[in-house]
């Protein structure tokens, strides 16, 4: 993460192009954390969107020695949970009609049936456990052991103690297992 | 560091590799095509006096500017000419600055214009053409919309643009202020929209565009300064007793001798006229 990033290069040679490398670079990280954190396909598809276009509006405003201190990969994870944590506090304010929980059945919309094939295929009932960890330890679990991210580098997105990501990584691999167990 | 005894480094022999193996199996690309969900894409496409440069998104087409933007000698005003000229951006950083500021997303190279773009522009007939007007405001937005509803061949006053977002008159200039920097020329025909009697105003592509694009499309712009100058604005027919904008297609089928011409809609409701209700005049 120091100034060989090719991302960071190319952020700085074409703010265009090399929002494209990174996206490319890191769409996969982001997704499957959006996807991941909870919430249907589409649900993940809008908040990695939204965590690219935020991403890049603030490009635009940055200057190269800021722009060379990025840690991309960090920074797009940053946005991505403000973004998640609003909508899952909007969601809690006014739950939409019918998918509160779990997985969603009979839900005839093309992509919500897509999402839910692609999600059995990937481990639906795991993904499920993941959603009854407390959000603290869902993320650090996500973050860590998901997309494999190293605890520093989880303690800056989450803005907690190193310390503090490994105890919520291994209270949460703790509870997925008793979980897991109980099923 | 702490003294948690299940450290992920430590412990994962402890937890099993099981569940960490089916944690990291969670992980998936992002589907094909998210990136368009951001960021938009630019083409050149032929437009009716020259090549275009297009940036469209998911939604629409978001951004037109001609391509090379209108050099400073074929307007006109020199003034405006050069504005025009940095408006529309020498180069593809121009382009995508301008793009950029307007609507904030990247601006990535498209392998071809939306579908239906081209044609569009061939023939003139642009109203299917989707646009992404997003990030333009309410007032500006209501604009464009308004604009768009001009039919090819016809030609309507700033004011007519302000009746029709429901403001006065006197909004004329805000509309006139909105047109200059049209994002989607063509696409929304603010050529089609004049100063009263066919004054033309400042086109993005020019003042000499705008008479070409109109003229192209018949307008006889001769004929509306002259009824001007006459101090006629609106034409109505004794026959069916609707008045009328004089480039509208009920206007151009008044044969002389049933002609009548008025200074303003209430001259003519004071007439016994009632307006048009393809061309909607609206008192000045």
């Amino acid at each position: 993460m120091s100034d060989t990033d090719p991302v960071l290069k190319a952020l700085q040679d074409d703010l265009d192009e090399g929002f494209a490398e990174m996206y490319a670079a890191h769409r996969a990280t982001v997704f499957s954390v959006a996807l991941r954190l909870g919430g249907s396909w589409a649900d993940a598809e809008d908040h990695t969107a939204e965590t690219f276009l935020r991403a890049y509006r603030a490009l635009t405003g940055y200057d190269r020695e800021r722009l060379a201190a990025l840690q991309p990969r960090a920074w797009l994870l940053t946005i991505l949970m403000n973004i998640w944590r609003n909508w899952v506090r909007s969601r809690v304010r006014n739950p939409p009609p019918d998918l509160r929980d779990e997985p969603v059945d009979g839900v005839c919309r093309r992509a919500d049936v897509e999402a839910a094939a692609e999600l059995r295929e990937t481990g639906d009932e795991l993904a499920g456990l993941l959603g009854r960890l407390p959000e603290e330890q869902r993320a650090a679990v996500v973050l860590r052991h998901v997309v494999d991210l190293p605890v520093a580098e989880i303690a800056t997105v989450l803005k907690i103690p190193q310390g503090t990501v490994k105890s919520h990584v291994s209270r949460g691999l703790r509870r997925l297992r008793t979980l897991g167990g109980a099923r | 560091m702490t003294h948690d005894p299940r450290l992920p480094g430590q412990s994962e022999a402890a937890c099993g590799t099981g569940l960490l193996a089916a944690l990291a199996a969670l992980a998936v690309d992002a589907p094909e095509g998210l990136i368009d969900r951001v960021a938009a894409r630019w083409v050149t496409v032929q437009g009716p006096l020259g090549e275009l440069r297009a940036a469209f998104t998911d939604h629409g087409v978001a951004y037109l500017r001609p391509e090379p933007p209108v050099p400073p000698d074929e307007a006109a005003d020199p003034g405006v000419a050069a504005g025009a000229f940095e408006a529309g951006g020498g180069t593809v950083g121009g382009f995508a600055e301008e793009f950029r500021r307007l609507v904030g997303r990247p601006l990535l190279r498209g392998a071809r214009p939306p579908a239906g773009l081209a044609p569009a522009l061939r023939t003139g007939r642009t109203s299917g053409v989707p646009l992404d007007l997003r990030a333009c405001g309410a007032f500006e937005r209501e604009v464009l919309l308004a604009v768009r509803s001009v039919p090819r061949g016809e030609i309507r006053p700033y004011a007519w643009v302000a009746a029709r977002t429901g403001r006065p008159a006197a909004a004329a200039r805000a509309v006139a202020a909105v047109l200059a920097r049209n994002p989607v020329p063509l696409l929304v025909p603010c050529h089609r929209v004049t100063g009263a009697g066919g004054v033309l105003g400042t086109h993005v592509l020019g003042p000499l565009a705008q008479e070409r694009l109109l003229r192209a499309e018949g307008v006889d712009l001769e004929r509306v300064r002259e009824l001007a100058g006459r101090r006629v604005y609106y034409l109505a027919s004794d026959t069916t007793g609707i008045v009328c904008l004089p480039t509208c297609h009920n206007a151009r089928r008044i044969t002389p001798s049933h002609r009548r011409g008025f200074r303003s809609v209430a001259q003519a409701r004071a007439a016994g006229y009632r307006p048009c209700r393809s061309c909607h005049p609206t008192p000045a």
